[in-house]
């Protein structure tokens, strides 16, 4: 059987690389925190297929690694450990609160995304770039703003972390691009690091829960400028 | 070897306090440790200071003049707060503290590791993710009293931090894109500062400001400053000490890296943004501090503001301002640990933190006024404190460089600020007392009743403060003169 061409493996991964920021709109619009889950646990699919095609079609045995890397901390480990600090926050039914409301943080998020990638690409512009990095890196870039936008609009605690969690999957759609390259032991740490902050933040959450019997973190407000 | 040592130290003293037997102690075993770790930075500082730059454990460690002041400075005021803790926690955990601090020391010592870290790894990509466990692992120390207060500075400090990790991890990848570009393999300091000639501004630039963007969230640089004085207002007063004396100041490093690395990209300059972002802080902390009624926060605005004197004295671009800006970088370390040292005896004495509740410190506890108000002074550059010198210098090096307006609008910012900071410190220790039901009457809170091991830091502290005011040894000066150098190649 003939290995598939390069083009079309490329074709695919662009495919995914569109799919991939349909899945941060569906976070900016998502009304349960249940919703908001499943659309971070497929994009951090579709991040690992796009390292996994870009791998096969580069030969670059990082980019494997990365796609296997992000498979297995995105889409079992991280659900795990919210299971396990957040269970109630994430798995019963809940409508999630914002300072916005959905249509009017989906318009903001259409700007944002809009302006990050025409920025990016004008950029890109006049450097000898590949297609493929002139399509993930300004998609990256708009993941991340869309990230950014929903952190800020929500009040709910487990909601601001999977804001973070959309966010880091953005610059890792755009990393993979751009340095295919990268040594393994930088890989792993980073593998190590989301986990990691996605466990305190976790722990923090319940923390948070128990002393004060809230998750509205937005809610809390003994600290500010008089 | 000495370089992982440096590392090693304290991530096994983080384990070693774990076990049970040994959580008793676990105070003094991080003191202990500490001091070791402090020995060991000296070592290192001996070495950058013989030959240049020290690499270590495989080339994955190095340290040059820069790296070096930082682990020193990290070394020095962990060892302080290590003492202090174990005089503050011990009197706090009586009626504020949920946890009997089990959870504390094992903290203390991996926090103070990944700090460590920062100024050693080689790899930048490497450095991103200590940087990113500074925040991961202090946000538990931020929140250690459990106060509402206390959560809501943790919650906004992990996930503001971190979202700026996160935007600063696109500008690393992008730098690490460049030195490809231009034909270097390694993503370290020094190939990053080979590379930058033939790197395309165009991507170096967006880089740039995203690594500021998400690191000087980290700094607390204005406009990204709003978590910063909730986190170092919450916390523990020792970890307040590490937290707005070193941490800010690992985080500053990268920042200040990039400065040689911008001005190799053929048609840019740095300078004009380091001043800009400089001065705006400066001028927002110090407007901001005339109005805080939280003294633990007027010390953390505080700290705003030197992050914005240091990013603009390097933004003078002379040798002389480098070296003035690593010269700030020491005194603000010793100064802001013994103001926030100063600061959690009153926390002891009174239990409170707003101003207005502590007037007339001076005769309810005069042993925490006096630290108190010799911080104050300290940190707002008055004579003979090292704040004073290092701030002279910058003064003096952007005049040197025509930069007449920056140090204009630097003066006024610092006499603003000067003001602000004795305003309440003055009224805090001389005022009258307002009369509060559960205020304690009668008996002044006594030289006796302040706990040694908080006394003792406060020594130690004060002994540089002022002595590097003073004089300038010349080990120091060859160290700062290295430092000056990696800023600006």
């Amino acid at each position: 059987m003939q290995a598939p061409s390069t083009s079309l493996l490329l074709s695919i991964e662009a495919l995914a690389s569109g799919l991939f920021l349909l899945t941060a709109l569906g976070t900016v619009a998502a009304r349960q925190l249940l919703t908001c889950f499943h659309l971070f646990v497929w994009q951090s699919i579709l991040l690992s297929a796009s390292a996994a095609l870009l791998g096969l079609a580069l030969s670059s045995p990082h980019l494997l690694a990365v796609a296997a890397i992000t498979l297995a901390t995105k889409t079992m480990l991280i659900p795990w450990l919210l299971r396990k600090t957040v269970h109630d926050e994430v798995y019963r039914i809940r409508e999630i609160d914002q300072v916005l409301n959905i249509p009017t943080s989906l318009l903001l998020a259409l700007v944002l995304a809009g302006v990050g990638y025409v920025f990016f690409v004008e950029m890109l512009r006049g450097i000898a770039v590949p297609a493929y990095a002139l399509v993930n890196l300004p998609i990256g870039v708009a993941v991340l703003l869309l990230g950014a936008l929903t952190l800020t609009v929500r009040r709910e605690a487990v909601a601001q972390l999977l804001a973070l969690l959309v966010a880091e999957n953005g610059v890792f759609f755009a990393g993979i691009a751009i340095v295919p390259n990268l040594p393994a032991i930088a890989e792993l740490a980073a593998a190590v690091d989301v986990p990691v902050y996605t466990l305190v933040v976790g722990l923090l959450t319940r923390r948070i829960h128990s002393e004060l019997g809230t998750t509205m973190v937005g809610r809390l407000t003994a600290l500010r400028e008089d | 070897m000495l370089l992982a040592a440096i590392l090693l130290v304290p991530v096994c003293m983080s384990l070693v306090v774990l076990v049970s037997p040994l959580r008793r102690w676990a105070g003094w075993l991080t003191v202990l440790a500490m001091a070791a770790t402090l020995a060991l930075a000296a070592a290192a500082v001996q070495a950058t200071l013989g030959s240049g730059a020290v690499s270590g454990a495989a080339g994955w460690l190095v340290c040059d003049g820069l790296g070096a002041l930082i682990v020193v400075l990290v070394a020095f005021v962990a060892f302080t707060a290590a003492v202090y803790s174990n005089g503050y926690l011990r009197r706090r955990a009586s009626h504020a503290l949920s946890d009997d601090g089990g959870s504390y020391y094992p903290l203390f010592n991996i926090f103070v590791a990944s700090m460590l870290a920062v100024p050693l790894m080689a790899n930048v990509a490497l450095l991103w993710v200590a940087l990113e466990l500074t925040t991961l692992l202090s946000a538990f120390l931020v929140g250690f009293e459990s106060t509402p207060e206390a959560l809501e500075a943790a919650w906004k400090y992990a996930i503001l931090t971190t979202l700026g990790a996160i935007i600063a991890l696109l500008g690393v990848l992008i730098l690490y894109w460049g030195t490809r570009i231009a034909g270097e393999q390694a993503f370290t300091w020094n190939e990053l500062i080979a590379a930058a000639p033939a790197m395309p501004p165009s991507l170096v630039w967006p880089a740039f400001l995203l690594i500021l963007i998400g690191f000087g969230t980290k700094v607390g640089l204005v406009p990204m400053h709003t978590w910063l004085p909730d986190a170092h207002s919450q916390a523990p007063s020792p970890i307040c000490a590490l937290l707005s004396g070193v941490e800010v100041a690992t985080a500053l490093y990268v920042i200040l890296r990039l400065f040689a690395v911008l001005n190799r990209v053929p048609g840019s300059e740095a300078g004009p943004w380091f001043i800009v972002f400089g001065v705006l802080s400066v001028g927002v902390a110090t407007i901001l501090m005339v109005q805080v009624r939280d003294y633990k926060r007027m010390f953390a605005f505080s700290t705003v503001e030197h992050m914005g004197i240091i990013l603009l004295a390097v933004g003078i671009g002379s040798v002389d301002a480098r070296f003035a800006a690593a010269y700030q970088i020491t005194a603000h370390a010793l100064a802001k640990s013994f103001c926030f040292f100063a600061a959690g005896l009153i926390v002891l004495a009174l239990g409170e933190q707003r101003i207005a509740a502590v007037k007339g410190l001076g005769r309810r506890a005069p042993v925490a006024a006096v630290p108190f108000l010799a911080g104050a002074l300290a940190i707002t550059g008055m004579p003979p404190s090292a704040v004073f010198a290092s701030e002279l210098l910058i003064l003096k090096a952007g005049l040197a460089r025509g930069q007449y307006l920056v140090v204009g609008f630097l003066a006024l910012f610092i006499v603003i600020g000067f003001a602000a900071i004795m305003r309440h410190a003055t009224r805090m220790t001389f005022g009258k007392e307002v009369d509060m039901a559960e205020a304690p009457v009668g008996r002044p809170w006594s030289a006796g009743a302040a706990p040694a091991a908080c006394l003792t830091a406060l020594v130690i502290t004060a002994i540089p403060l002022v002595a590097l005011g003073l004089c300038m040894p010349a080990g120091l000066a060859g160290l700062l003169n290295l430092a000056g150098t990696a800023m600006g190649r």
